[in-house]
């Protein structure tokens, strides 16, 4: 059973769907609760083992959510199985934070979402904001009681485009950049201070907007409010409602990050995460790039 | 290969191969916890330092040779990043107290024997990859001067 909503915050209430995140009070008082599972997802690995919320299971992106293989998520059964690992059901609370202001954990919600998982939430201000408030942690291993996780197909029409949905969407809507303005003028192919990750051409996607995905963010790690996110994407970056938008960035985890701002908190209903991103589209054959600062002409309307 | 590499880098790479693989992760992070602060006279002199651009997260490497050829590795990293000091703590380890021969001699994959490819993923254990590559062009540099 879903477990009630956090009313306690006036941020949160402004948003298009205020129960999407949490605060640190509201988690720290339900911690243990049936029907809530709280979900780690880092950047780093091994973050989770120097200290996590107790009870709090790991996802980690590159190893679990990854196929091994190919590049892709896994399927419907590898879904099942790991969340029936991670002692997760169907029908439970999901609330996942992680480093780095959430991306990992945006990513995990987003992955989640492809497979409909229903009550997926973030804490708001991810694990930096939980210790800083001297909330509890633990190395102690958490040991969930394996579930029965129904295996359900991974639906990616809605909420993930591939390469050839963001060429047919060229010209038919906005494109929002979430990378450095470093990447988006094509000075360079990978996040400052990020390994170079294998993208053969520096730019971005011709038409797309640089809205850096931290822009989002608030000074205490939390999302900003819902007036100063509307001035940014609806304002500034002049995002419409009935808009059908793309997000990307060089893998797909600062673009997920952006995608929950605007599917979940800005109430935008079309929005897609084109997670092959910069390393797909910077290494393709004859996609159309622009660099400079401009975000330039759709060559082809 | 296991006659070529240098015994403290073979012992730790055999120390990681016994444990199952999930185990790996935990012994990865002991090694995190083991490396040793940088020596004070590079304290607040970032310039002396390399940063490793194939890391995610921000790791500077010094690598000494002194006149008898001798090599010490000191590495910093964050604390929010143990994968990236679990890896740099291995080299530091693993390196120093080496001839520059020796160090240039350890092979370019050693850090995929360890045996945390799967467990870690091959895109992080790159970023190990170019740590020790830097480490030995660091050598090759300072034992030319």
């Amino acid at each position: 059973m879903p477990v009630e909503i956090d009313t306690s915050s006036e941020k949160f209430a402004e948003y298009a769907e205020p129960g999407r995140l949490v605060t640190g009070d509201w988690l720290q008082a339900r911690l243990g609760e049936p029907g809530l599972v709280v979900v780690e997802s880092d950047e780093d690995v091994l973050l989770y083992e120097t200290g996590h919320i107790p009870g709090a299971v790991k996802v980690d992106w590159h190893t679990e959510l990854n196929d091994p293989v190919v590049r892709d998520y896994v399927d419907g059964e590898g879904f099942a199985a790991l969340l029936g690992r991670k002692g997760i059901s169907r029908d439970d609370t999901v609330v996942i934070y992680g480093d780095k202001n959430n991306w990992w954990a945006a990513y995990a919600l987003w992955v989640f979402s492809l497979f409909g998982h229903q009550d997926v939430r973030l804490l708001d201000g991810g694990r930096d904001k939980w210790i800083a408030e001297g909330r509890p942690i633990t190395t102690g291993a958490s040991t969930p009681a394996p579930t029965e996780y129904p295996v359900v197909e991974r639906d990616d029409s809605l909420l993930r485009a591939y390469k050839e949905d963001v060429l047919a969407h060229l010209g038919a809507g906005p494109l929002i950049d979430v990378r450095s303005p470093e990447e988006y003028d094509g000075s360079r192919t990978s996040a400052p201070a990020y390994p170079e990750e294998g993208a053969l051409r520096g730019g971005h996607i011709p038409t797309a907007q640089s809205v850096p995905w931290a822009r989002a963010v608030a000074e205490d790690g939390g999302f900003k409010t819902r007036a100063e996110l509307d001035d940014i994407y609806r304002g500034q970056a002049g995002l419409e409602d009935g808009d059908t938008i793309v997000a990307y960035c060089r893998i797909g985890e600062r673009s997920s990050h952006t995608w929950f701002v605007l599917t979940h908190l800005l109430g935008f209903e079309n929005v897609r995460n084109y997670d092959g991103s910069w390393t797909e589209w910077g290494s393709a054959v004859r996609v159309p790039i622009v660099t400079g600062a401009e975000p330039g002409e759709f060559p082809g309307r | 290969m296991t006659d070529v590499l240098p015994e403290r880098l073979a012992e730790i790479r055999d120390e990681f191969l016994e444990l199952p693989e999930p185990d790996r992760l935990q012994l990865l992070l002991e090694y995190s916890y083991e490396l040793p602060a940088v020596p004070a006279e590079y304290e607040g002199h970032p310039e002396l330092a390399e940063r490793v651009v194939e890391c995610q997260s921000p790791v500077y490497i010094i690598v000494d040779v002194d006149a008898e050829g001798i090599v010490a590795m000191h590495a910093t990293a964050p604390a929010e990043a143990p994968t990236t000091r679990g890896f740099a703590s291995i080299l530091a380890q693993g390196l120093t107290g080496l001839t520059a021969a020796e160090v240039l001699a350890v092979p370019g994959d050693y850090p995929q024997s360890l045996g945390l490819t799967r467990v870690v993923s091959p895109l992080r254990i790159s970023g190990m990859t170019g740590m020790l590559l830097r480490a030995q062009r660091q050598v090759r540099a300072k034992s030319a001067a």
